[in-house]
């Protein structure tokens, strides 16, 4: 167990349980891939739930629950948002473009 | 208390960075973000491996935090200005922790970490070396730590203010979503509990809403400012974060951090959980 709410290293390869939602993908500019951003998972309603901060190859990743969420990405090069469907246990992938 | 005196901004900060006398200190869940990069000039502080006790479950003591501030250069003069990542999460509990040593000179960088990098203002990996003092802490204070046994004692008659996600209030995760859900204690919270999570406080870019956003939306959630407070969420940390939203910004005199926060309560035998959104205020 970690004791840390530090996120553990994005983008290394996981285990992922039998029920576990994970939402995971990566941030994208024109230029390529975006490190360093910061990556929002909101809810439905549109409320902040976690943080993450894009590895150097722009990905993250989310552990979370059935449902819509939007994953906002923040960066000093521009933002952008793209929402996902999670219906169910398993890995659902998400592209997010910042500009 | 005025906002600028809890309070320094990333521009301030910028054009103090060699000001004597002020001393910036990164504190990271990450500790691998400060080397990294990191402000200019300024020490780290490994949460951790610094701030806690090596064995028991509690925080270093008074000899501890003496000889760790004098290993980092830090003088009982100095004002400390905190960030960190994550929202300025641990750089919040590192400053609850500072008040609770008694260093009354001690700021949060607006935003942290996020608002420095997203405004572009620059970092570097040069090592930090600063001279070693003779620091003094006084007792813990307290007034600002709740235990146990005064939670159990406070339902129903205190501003519980559980600032977890509502997922992790209502008993559907046991840990943000960031974070692998695997602890075994229960899920759940305290009866009577309010939820507010510490994200309420802070805008997109990290730094602290409006004081009277602030007041707004405590208010609505069912914060009554005429009974004492205490604050928790899972290890204590986004608990820091609020504990300085409603004492150190909006000025209410009896707040407590609790830190031994749900992984010590859901844990606990005996005790009362209650489970879904509870009661609505």
């Amino acid at each position: 167990m970690s004791s840390s709410c530090g996120a553990p290293e994005q983008g290394a390869d996981i285990q992922v349980g039998a029920n576990e939602v994970v939402l995971t993908g990566k941030v994208r500019s024109e230029g390529g891939p975006v490190g360093g951003a910061f990556v929002r998972l909101l809810d439905a309603s549109g409320e902040f739930t976690a943080e993450v901060v894009s590895s150097a190859d722009g990905d993250f990743r989310f552990f979370a629950a059935p449902g819509t969420w939007t994953i906002r990405a923040l960066h000093r090069s521009g933002n952008g948002q793209a929402s996902v469907n999670a219906e169910g246990p398993g890995v659902h992938p998400v592209e997010v473009a910042v500009a | 208390m005025s906002r600028e005196d809890v309070l320094v901004s990333a521009a301030w900060s910028e054009e103090n960075l060699n000001t004597p006398g002020v001393v910036f200190v990164e504190v990271d869940e990450d500790i691998s973000a400060y080397d990294g990069g990191h402000i200019p000039g300024a020490v780290k502080i490994d949460w951790k491996n610094e701030l806690q006790d090596p064995v028991r479950r509690d925080f270093v003591d008074r000899e501890g935090f003496e000889k760790l501030l004098s290993a980092k250069g830090i003088s009982n003069d100095d004002t400390v200005i905190l960030y960190g990542g994550n929202n300025n999460w641990f750089a919040a509990y590192a400053y609850w922790y500072f008040k609770l040593y008694g260093h009354d000179a001690v700021k949060l960088l607006d935003g942290g970490r996020k608002k420095w990098e997203l405004d572009g203002r620059p970092l570097d990996k040069e090592p930090v070396e600063r001279a070693k003092t003779t620091y003094t802490a006084q007792e813990q204070n307290l007034a600002l730590r709740a235990f146990r046994d005064e939670v159990v004692d406070s339902i129903g008659n205190k501003n519980l203010v559980d600032v977890r996600s509502p997922d992790e209030f209502s008993g559907k995760l046991l840990a943000p979503a960031h974070l692998p859900q695997e602890q075994a204690q229960r899920a759940g919270h305290i009866p009577s509990a309010i939820n507010v999570p510490w994200s309420k406080a802070a805008n997109e870019d990290g730094t602290f809403k409006s004081n009277e956003e602030l007041a707004e939306i405590y208010g609505e959630a069912g914060f009554d400012g005429s009974r004492k407070t205490i604050a928790y969420c899972r290890i204590g940390e986004r608990s820091s974060h609020t504990w300085f939203a409603l004492h150190e910004l909006l000025g209410h005199e009896d707040v407590k951090n609790y830190d031994g926060s749900w992984t010590e309560y859901g844990s606990l035998v005996g005790v009362p959980v209650e489970l879904g959104s509870g009661k609505e205020a």
